[in-house]
Formats: C-alpha cells, structure tokens, sequence
C-alpha cells in the first residue's frame, strides 16, 4: 500500500508516540466581526469561534484551533469530511467566507507522557512551559525542518502534532529519532 | 538569531518569519501616469537606514500575517511592533 | 601503578576509584574526578605537545578553557575529536588520548628544526616568503599545514547520538562559581525560571580548589547548600558540564553540554547543543590568569600560579617537588602557601614588585619562605622540563640560578569578558585592574564578580546578589525576602602591578611567548609594530596572535599591552580585537545534532511514491520533493528509457504524478477581481467549469510563476503552480491581500497537500479514462474542468495536458491517490499504458514550446522575451504592468526565446551552451573573448521530432529566426540554425490559448 495503514507507535519511558487515525479537518476562512459568520460556526459545530491567538475550543461534534486572525481548523473524529465541509458551506451560504477540506492534506502525530515536552524542545522553539502553553492551546511553528502545528490536546500531557501529508516519513523519523534516549531499556533504538 | 513579536502569535523565532524590506512603500495609484524614472525610483529605491528602520516581516510559519517593525539596523533592537496597514509607529523619543 | 604526585590525601577525587587510561600509548592511572591534565600531572607528566609553529615542547599551563598547549587527540577511529584541551576532558576508565603536530614522536619531533631555523619565520613570514611565485603557493602550503598541524579530523562517521535542546527562561546564569550561584540563589527566590550553566562537573567555580571560608565553614559546603536548594526549585535548570560557547542577538545563548565519554550509551546523545532564550542574562564568566613574559616562558614545568594551586586543593596534584613562584601581585603568595602546607618545598617567591608588604607576603616570610623582591626571571634552563631559572633584580647586578622543576607564574587577572562582547556590549579599560571589564551592555545583561574584576570573595558574593535579584525584577518578580549575604573570611590583597607582567627582556635573544598556542613570541610584536601593523585588528591577523583555537584567551592581554608599549600609548587605548562566537570550538556533530543522515534535509513524498519506488523509478529532487524522474526497464538506460515514455504519450497513452504541482484555491465574492490583478492575462471573462494558462509577473514586469487557472464557480477559483513555486505563490497573494487591497474579500488557501494529481495523456488517455469518469469526458472542451467520479473516487477532472495532444488530469484527495494510480494503471494495460517520469515530461513540453519557470525564465525575462506578449493584457491593472510599459521592455535586442536545431540532428548540446555569432571554440574564446548572443536554456533528443531540439534565450532571437549561429565547445564548434521555439504542432491544442 502506498498510504501504509499500519498505525505508527512507539513507547519509551514516560513517553508515547503515535500516529493518530484519520480525521475530518476544514481549513475555515472569515470574518470575526460579522457576527452571522461566528453564529453560522456555533450552528453547526455547537462551539464558540476561539477569537485569541492560540486558542481552541473542543466539543463533542468538533474542535476548532485558531490558525490566523481570519482562520481556522475546524475537525473532526464522528463526520466525514466531506460531511463536515458540507454542513458548514451550507450553513455559511450567504456570508462571504471560504470553507476548503484539508483533511487529506496532513497526518497528525500524538507525543504523549512526562517526557513529551522534551522530545518536542529538541526541533521546537517555542515555549511549551504549561505556563506558557497551557491545555487546548495550539500553535503553528517549526518542528526541526517541518512546519507544524502543535496543539496541546490533552492534559497528560499529549501534544498532537499536524504535518504535511509529504512529510508523513520525515515527521515520524524524526521523532522516533528525538526520542531514542527515552527508549525503555530493553527496546532497540 | 532575533526574537521577533508577532502582533497576533508573541515572540518568536526568526526562522519563522519572512522578510518584506521598508514599510510605508505605497503602490502608486497613478503608476501609469508616471515617469519611467518616478516608477523606477519607487520600484528600486529604498532607504537603507544606519539606525531605525521600519520594516515589513511575515510570520511565514505562524499565522501567515504580514506586519510592520521598527528595528535598529545596527543594534538589532526592535522598538515597535504594529499591523500592515497602520500609519508609522511613532517612538516616545522621535518628534512627530 | 603509583601516581608518584598524588597527596597523600585531600582533593575532589575519589581515590577508591581507580581510572585507568593511556596516553601516547603509555598506561597510567588516575582517579574518578580527575580532567585528563591532573591524572598526568599526578603521573609527573607534563610533556604533552609540540607548539604550533615551532614544534617546541610544551605542557599543561593553566586549568581549563583557557589552557594553550595540551591539546589533544581524544578517542580513535570513528570515536575520534582532535584539539581537545586535557584540562577540560573529564577522565574515565579506558580513555585513549595521543599527542599531536609531533613527528615521530613527542619526546624526538623533527618539526623541532623550525625553532631552530626560526630566524626564518619571523612575524608575517606566510606573507613575505610564500608570495613568490605565486604558482608554487599550493604546494607550499601544503607543507605548511603538514608542519604547522594541529589534530586530525576523523575521517569515518560519527557513530554517536547528538541532538539540540531548546530551552526558554527569565534569568540566565553563566558560570557556577560564587557570584554564579549567589546570582541563581536569589533569582531563584525570587520565583523566576532559572537555568545555571557551568562548564564544570561540579558546580562551585573557584571555590572548587581556593580555601575559603563561608559563613565559618569550608566553602564547598556553601556551595553544596545552594545546589541543593537550586535543585528543589521547581523552576530551576541546572547545566553542569556545559559550556556557553555564543552570546547573540535577543538573549540567544547557545551552549554544549558534554554527556558521559563517547560510547557510553547506544540511545543517550555524546553531546547537546542548549538553543537558549533569556529574557535576562547574568554572566559570572569569571576571570583566567595572565601569563608572565620572559625567556622561554614556555618550558614544560612552567604553569600559571592559580593552576599550580587548583591541581594541588582540587584534584591532590603537586605539579613540582621544588618550586619558583614569580608573581606581580599578592595572589602568587596562596600558590606558595598551599604548596608549603603539602610539603612542597619552595625554591623563592620572585615578587617583580619592588614591595610585597601584604598579609600574604608576611604570611609566607613568617613560614620561611625566601622572597625577592624588584626581581625578575631572565633566563630558564631545560629541554623536556624545565630545571632551573635565572633571575637578576631590575635595578641590575648579580644573576642567580635557582633549581628548580617548577616554576608557577602569576601576572593578574583577566576578566573573562567574551561573552559580554560577543553580546555586543562595549569594554571598558579598568586601570586598577589593568584589565578590560563589561562597560555598557547592549541587551539585557548583567555581570558579576571576577568578570567585573571583583576579586574579593565577598564583592562576587555580594554581586551575584544583587545581579540575580536585579534579573528577576526585570522579569517582573517580586525581589526575594530575607536574602542574607554569607560572611566570608578572605585576606586582604594589596594590588598586583599587571603592567609588569608583559615587560619581557627586550635585550634576550631568546623567545618570550605571548600568545602560546599562535606561537606568537615578544619580538613578533615589536617587528609587527615597527612594519606598520600596529592597529590591533592588523597586528593580530599580521602575526595571528589570538587566532588559534583558543582565540588568545590568556594571551590576547599581554599582546594588546605590549603593542601599545611599542605605540608609546598607555595600556587599554587601542583597544581590544572582537570577540566573535564560539568562545571555545564546539564540534560539527555537535552543531548538526540531529540533522544528519536521512534527516539532514526533510524529504516529501507524493501520495503514490510507494508505486513508483516498486516499479523501479529513479527519482529527482525537485526542491524537497522526491519526483519519479523515468521509469528504466530492464537494461534500459535513462536515454532509452526517456525515449520509451515519450512515445507512449505521443501514440498511445502515458500517465505522470503530478502531484507535487502547488495547488492554492481561491475563494470570496473579489477572487476574480484580486486574480485579474495578479495576473497579467483575463480572469474574470474566464467562464466557471473553465480553466486558462495563467502567467504571473513580479512588478519589475519579470516572469515570476505560471499555471493553469481553474474557475470552479463564480467566486471560487483554483490555481496551480509550479512545483518549487507553491510556498512562494501563496506567500506573494497573501502579501498582495493583506498590504496593498485589504478591502478585497478574498481568501487564498494551500491545497498542495490535499490532492494527489494524476495527468493521463496521449490519444488513448479519453478511452482510458471515459468509462472510469461518472462525467462525459469526452463533451469537455479543451481547457475545462469538472467535478465527478473517477473509479468511484471524488475528483476534480481536468482537460488540458502540460505534455501536449489529448490528455486529462485527475486530482483526487491525497488519501486516495495511491488508489487511483493503481486503478488507472490497471486499466491502462489493455492500452499498454506507461507511466512517465519528468525528464520524459520536460521533453514532450519541450517539443511544444512550453517553458518552465525557473528553466527558460532566471527572473529577467518578461513575458515579451518569451513571445507569450499576446497573452499579456494592456488593458487592465495589473502587477508588473508598468513595468511592461516601459520602451525598454520592448527593446529589439533583450533576449528572446527560440528554438535551437542542430546541424547534426544526433547532437544534444548541454543546457547552459552559450551561443556567438562566429564560429570558435572555448580555447580560442580563452584567449580572445567574443560577445556571448544567447545560451540554451533546455535542450533534449525527441523521439517524434528524430533529432535533437533546443531552447535558447537569444539576443534579438526572433529577429535572427532561419539564420544560424554557433556553440563553441572546448575542442570544437556546433552550427545551430534558429527556429520559431515549437517542434511538434497540432492544431487544436494550445494550451497558451
């Protein structure tokens, strides 16, 4: 298979790292201050527009992560996504917005437990400090040489990690490779 | 390597950021109604200060906005960080 | 095995742990805590290098990073690190070091000849003896490096693990010595994240080897305290063994850290590079001391003071049995007491000061120690070691021999202010200290103790104190509570004349050294001076004093004092040479840490590259990108293989991934406004299920991009670009839409990633693809675009082909790409489909004319050069339009596109071949330089054409179309005739249409 459908894993000590299943992401574009653009958003993924940088909000349809003033990541794990583009291109008809499926277009990696915030700093500028990046924060950055966007999704922590689809491979040998010196003693490297 | 605070992201990297040269070069309206050498002097000319500068950045790998610094071109201080589209920020210590 | 200068007891070592390892193939031992320089002295080793230039034998002088001459080749084989300073290399069991830039041998070096010869090398000598002629300087040279050589660089992989770490904080500390640890204490307090970083196994600094006492006991019990209190604190880093080697712009402090010896763990990194972010620094650098200059100051057995007494208190060393002590302040005076007390007998104490009344001085009368004051060394005696020194009073008169196998040389104390400076903060020249100290900072850093030439324990104390607490406030925290300063006991120290330091004897013929690693003696200077070098940037590139790899840390002081005695200038005039980063080399592996090997440079992988590797393609880079380049069957090679594919496309059918293609789609009630200003054709007239080729100029009117322009709906387009161009397209729309027409409701999204595009072209591609689609593919005109199914799949289907003749191209998201590839592919064989790589690709476009961004265009070449004007509208705004306007940009003679055949249709010239009007060829061009008309921008063998064809970038091509021109190669010259730049024609196809 060309797309290997084998989910990727590794655990180490205090440490998981997968790949996690394919999931419905729309790329959302519009105004903030047109206030039937953000009650259209609510209508159909029943959560608040997150307006501040690095935000997200999460609910039981969706999750929403802030990309740009005027952009969003809408996803989700119980809509196709084509079902997902689809709700919302109807519920945002009238307003002046774009709703464009990127779901194919990115892999999402997991790096969970004590030591994740260690493997990410070794190709991650940012401060990830729970201070600084508190849980259900995301932002875009670099990732090594991959630009990413890591959101802070679970309070373990768990960061998940969103790459180029092209850049599956590069990810996943690069993180295998950040996180050797935690690999559980009698585990190969 | 510069810290550089995107208005919409905070401080980051300039790895992740995209450089745009001199602020405040407006397109010409009248572009067809000018001399060659008017175009080529907005085209072409910039001006390349020892000492602050008000620049264009991109925060390339963030949140893809363009935004407008003033940076000591020899110290690499930055004074000021403000939208596209603004008027120039005016520092506390420069006359208006 | 004994260490014959072990004490008996006392130092940071543990004597139950017995290291064993070899230098320069001989076995010894040392103990778990010692560096690799106080197991040999321990051992009485002190013979460990010959010096640079002039292969003289030299040993370990100082203590740390500051040390000159023990350099070291650590480790072997793929292990291997040359130029490592002994004093820095922590032992451990079974460590294998040698000697370097000695042949055969450390003991017999014939490089020894150059001391000899020296007269020959004077200052300046690379300059004024290799000059003439100039041709024979490469060999020379390499002589030169084989001569003047310092370690080898591994030549075989580096088998160990390094990686970087980023780490944010509020107050950075450099340096765990007592104004370190006192400024970390107090940040800590505060609440503030703190990293300390200290080169050090321990941490302590000074007070690892001086005795002091704080707070009535030992001071290592302080130290100790602090630690202990750091490591609880939640928010507190703690680097040991790491050293800050670059202070840059915005606080950025990158720093090595050194694990366990090499081979210690498969998973654990050897090293990490620390990629440090602080909003505050303070820098407790601490300071190292200054060499005194007098004949054959370099002697093995002639160590700095402060050394001689950190190997005795740190590590149990006595470095001598019989000792001189030649000082210029009250600090040689500890050196002698200490040795004393471990029953090391002391030969004198040379004061150069014509009074030593101190409490120090007093101390060591009292103990019976001779001390001569208003004295100098003159000579010293010796050849592996040195045996003897002469001294003589300054006033004249007797000289005197004095025996002795040590002799320990105290001239003061340098700050090390590297950092500072490389902080781009400004030196200032401390006149009491004789030193430059931190002046104005530039970021926000602070200093403190020795660095600030605060040589009191207490000042360093109370400094860090207050730097500390002073950081921390500027981060916004609350200063500490309860902050008390420890009470210390220390001597008061009368203050060391530095300027006597450097005075050397101007009248001895033999050499004073003061640069030891640059091999850069007294008399260099003074000729350097007199020759006309005498600015310190000059004097130190004429000489290279300072530009060995320890970048004249200890040297740099005496060299800038002793050029502006020879200015006649007062010290600290002229100023010090920059300090650039690395304060102390850091490897490449270290550098590199994980970007090596497959993850040097990230690699992209279309959604169907799997198929392509199993089906035997040969892949090219097309930016990061992997791209199918051809497809060789067996025994087939590139050219036959090329030819194959090309003709599958022209006769029957061919398939290409094309997904690499960037892809950005546009939407908002102003896309077709916004696109209509981006590029130079008609967008909006373009009618929705429409697409059109597309150019798109930067606003000097140059060809920047191109692609096809697919008007899905009334407000909803799709472009695409060229592969390398995606990322920079999508930069310069959304640079567009934000600064210059905010009010134009558009928004742009990537989509490269989205969709795996397939082109299936050829005359067969409709029959192929006709009962897969779920739309008439049939009824599609040329350049349209439909929404369906392909093989059940949702796509996008495409009319248009970039090869030429009948083609279709078929996106369909990237997670079902691989499935449409095999699906199509598996159709094909009743057509007897091949897939086709780029290179085939290039070919097909080639014979049609089709130019690549990047290939025919270099960012000087207008849409006009490239005859495409009638795509250009005159009509309307747009960017580059202007610039298009200009009379220039019409000019007869700019460089037009044509094509190129020939004269022997078998000939492929090389892309690049330049074209002039006569024929010649490259020797004769050599000597006799022609005006260059054009060159070859692509150029292939075409299978339907049966010949050669070329595009070229001509001067006045098209004026030149039917005549010939010529290529001159390096032995002989291809006559070319210009044609219109298409080769193979159809009548209904235009994709420019």
């Amino acid at each position: 298979m060309g797309d290997d459908a084998s989910m990727r894993r590794f655990i180490g000590r205090d440490l998981v790292l997968g790949e996690c299943p394919a999931r419905a992401c729309v790329e959302l574009r519009g105004d903030p201050d047109d206030a039937s653009f953000v009650r259209a958003v609510r209508t159909v993924t029943d959560l608040p527009l997150p307006l501040d940088p690095g935000r997200s909000a999460a609910g039981l349809l969706a999750s929403i992560l802030w990309l740009g003033p005027d952009r969003w990541l809408v996803c989700s794990d119980t809509q196709a996504g084509s079902d997902l583009a689809a709700s919302l291109r109807a519920a945002l008809a009238a307003i002046a917005c774009a709703v464009v499926d990127v779901g194919a277009a990115r892999i999402v990696y997991a790096v969970g437990g004590s030591n994740a915030r260690a493997v990410l700093a070794k190709g991650c500028s940012l401060d990830l400090h729970e201070r600084k990046f508190p849980l259900g924060h995301c932002a875009q950055t670099l990732l090594a040489k991959a630009p990413v966007l890591v959101h802070l999704s679970g309070a373990e922590p768990t960061f998940e990690i969103h790459v180029a689809r092209s850049l599956r491979d590069y990810a996943w040998a690069w993180l295998r490779a950040a996180a050797s010196e935690y690999a559980a003693e009698a585990d190969d490297a | 390597m510069l810290r550089i605070a995107c208005p919409w992201c905070g401080a980051r990297d300039e790895t992740e950021f995209g450089y745009g040269g001199e602020a405040h070069v407006a397109l010409p309206a009248d572009a067809a109604q000018l001399s060659d050498a008017a175009w080529a002097e907005y085209l072409f000319m910039r001006s390349n200060p020892k000492g602050r500068h008000r620049e264009r950045w991109v925060h390339t790998h963030g949140c893809r906005r363009w935004f407008n610094v003033v940076r000591d071109t020899t110290t690499e201080r930055i004074f000021a960080v403000y939208l596209a589209g603004s008027p120039p920020a005016q520092l506390p210590d420069e006359p208006a | 095995m004994s260490q014959p200068k072990r004490t008996d007891a006392g130092g940071r070592i543990d004597r139950l742990r017995v290291l064993r390892f070899q230098f320069d193939g001989r076995r010894y031992q040392g103990y778990c805590g010692d560096t690799l320089a106080s197991a040999l002295l321990a051992n009485d080793v002190h013979l460990t290098a010959r010096s640079f230039k002039y292969h003289r034998p030299r040993g370990i002088l100082a203590l740390g990073a500051e040390e000159p001459n023990a350099l070291v080749q650590l480790e072997q084989g793929a292990y291997t690190e040359p130029n490592v300073r002994a004093t820095q290399i922590e032992l451990y069991d079974g460590l294998i070091a040698h000697s370097q830039n000695r042949w055969p041998a450390l003991g017999f070096d014939l490089g020894a000849l150059n001391d000899t010869f020296s007269p020959l090398l004077p200052a300046g000598f690379y300059y004024k003896t290799f000059m003439w002629p100039a041709s024979m300087w490469l060999r020379y040279e390499k002589a030169i490096r084989r001569m003047a050589g310092l370690g080898r660089a591994p030549c075989l992989p580096d088998p160990d693990r390094y990686d970087r770490m980023h780490a944010h904080c509020d107050v950075l500390v450099v340096g765990a010595g007592p104004a370190g640890l006192s400024a970390a204490l107090s940040a800590a307090r505060s609440g503030a994240r703190v990293i300390l970083a200290d080169e050090q196994t321990e941490a302590g600094g000074q007070l690892l080897w001086e005795r002091y006492d704080i707070d009535g006991h030992p001071a290592m019990a302080w130290v100790a305290s602090v630690m202990a209190e750091l490591a609880a604190a939640p928010e507190v880093r703690i680097l040991a063994r790491t050293l800050v080697s670059g202070y840059y712009d915005h606080n950025f402090v990158v720093a090595c850290q050194r694990f366990d010896s090499p081979r210690s763990s498969a998973h654990a990194p050897r090293q990490r590079l620390w990629k440090i972010r602080a909003r505050e620094v303070v820098l407790a650098t601490g300071a190292v001391e200054r060499a005194l200059v007098f004949p054959d100051n370099d002697r093995p057995g002639i160590m700095l003071a402060g050394a001689v007494r950190g190997y005795l208190n740190r590590f149990g060393v006595t470095a001598g049995s019989r000792v001189v002590i030649a000082t210029v302040g009250d600090d040689g005076y500890r050196t002698a007491l200490d040795l004393a007390s471990a029953g090391v007998a002391i030969a004198a104490v040379l004061d150069l000061r014509v009074r030593a009344a101190g409490f120090l001085p007093q101390q060591a009368r009292a103990r019976g120690i001779e001390v001569l004051t208003g004295q100098r060394i003159v000579a010293t005696g010796g050849r592996m070691r040195v045996s003897a020194v002469r001294v003589q009073p300054f006033a004249g008169g007797t000289i005197r021999e004095i025996a002795c196998d040590l002799v320990a040389m105290s001239g003061g104390w340098i700050p090390t202010v590297h950092l500072f400076s490389q902080a781009r903060g400004r030196l200032r020249f401390d006149a009491r200290a004789g030193a430059f100290v931190p002046g104005e900072a530039m970021q926000p850093v602070r200093c403190a103790g020795s660095v600030q030439a605060a040589w009191l324990l207490h000042e360093a104390l109370a400094q860090g104190f207050a730097a500390g607490g002073a950081a921390a406030q500027a981060c916004g925290l609350e200063p500490a509570r309860a902050l008390e300063l420890p009470q210390v006991s220390e001597p008061e120290a009368t203050a060391a004349d530095v300027a006597l330091a450097h005075r050397g004897e101007r009248a001895s013929r033999r050499k004073q050294f003061v640069d030891f690693q640059a091999d850069v003696t007294l008399a260099d200077v003074g000729l350097a001076a007199r020759e006309g070098y005498d600015a310190i940037e000059h004097l130190k590139r004429y000489t290279t004093a300072g530009m060995g790899v320890d970048q004249g840390k200890m040297g740099n002081a005496n060299v800038v004092a002793l050029l502006a005695d020879a200015r006649g200038e007062a010290a600290g005039t002229i100023g010090m040479s920059t300090f650039r980063p690395p304060y102390q080399p850091v490897s490449f592996s270290a550098i590199a840490g994980m970007d090596a090997g497959e993850l040097f440079d990230p690699v992209r992988r279309t959604p169907m590259h799997e198929w392509h590797r199993r089906h035997g393609a040969v892949f090219e880079d097309a930016g990061q990108w992997k791209r199918a380049c051809y497809y060789p069957r067996a025994g087939e090679t590139l050219h036959a293989s090329v030819q194959r594919e090309c003709l599958a496309v022209r006769r029957g059918v061919g398939m290409l991934d094309a997904s690499t293609l960037g892809k950005i789609d546009i939407q908002g009630p102003d896309a077709a406004e916004f696109l209509e200003r981006i590029y130079c054709n008609p967008v909006r007239s373009l009618a929705p299920g429409r697409c059109r080729y597309g150019l798109m100029l930067k606003q000097d009117g140059m060809v920047f991009d191109d692609g096809v322009i697919a008007r899905l709906a009334e407000t909803h387009f799709l472009l695409t670009t060229t592969t390398g161009g995606a990322a920079r397209v999508a930069a310069w729309l959304e640079e567009w839409l934000q600064t210059e027409w905010p009010m134009l409701k558009t928004y742009c999204t990537p989509v490269t990633e989205q969709y795996a595009q397939v082109a299936v072209s050829g005359p067969h591609s409709v029959e192929l693809l006709a009962p897969l689609c779920s739309v008439d593919i049939r009824a599609m005109p040329f350049m349209s675009v439909r929404t369906g199914y392909v093989a059940g799949i949702g796509a996008r289907i495409f009319r248009l082909s970039f090869a030429g003749g009948l083609g279709y191209e078929i996106a369909v998201p990237a997670d079902r790409g691989y499935e449409l590839w095999t699906t199509l592919m598996g159709a094909g064989e009743r057509f007897d489909i091949a897939p086709y790589g780029t290179e085939a690709m290039h070919v097909l476009r080639a014979e049609k004319g089709f130019i690549i961004v990047g290939q025919e265009t270099d960012g000087t070449v207008s849409p006009i050069d490239l005859g495409l004007d009638r795509l250009v509208r005159s009509d309307k705004f747009f960017i580059g339009q202007r610039s298009l306007a200009r009379p220039d940009a019409r000019r007869a003679d700019r460089r037009q596109l044509v094509g190129l055949l020939t004269e022997n249709p078998h000939e492929v010239l090389a892309e690049g071949t330049q074209l002039v009007a006569a024929p010649c060829t490259l020797a004769r061009v050599a000597a006799e330089p022609v005006p260059m008309l054009g060159y070859v921008t692509s150029s292939y063998f075409s299978p339907s054409c049966g010949r050669s064809i070329a595009l070229a970038l001509v001067e006045a091509g098209v004026a030149r179309i039917g005549q010939t021109l010529h290529a001159p190669l390096a032995t002989r010259c291809v006559k070319v005739t210009l044609t219109a730049p298409r080769f193979v024609g159809d009548s209904d196809e235009v994709l420019h249409g």
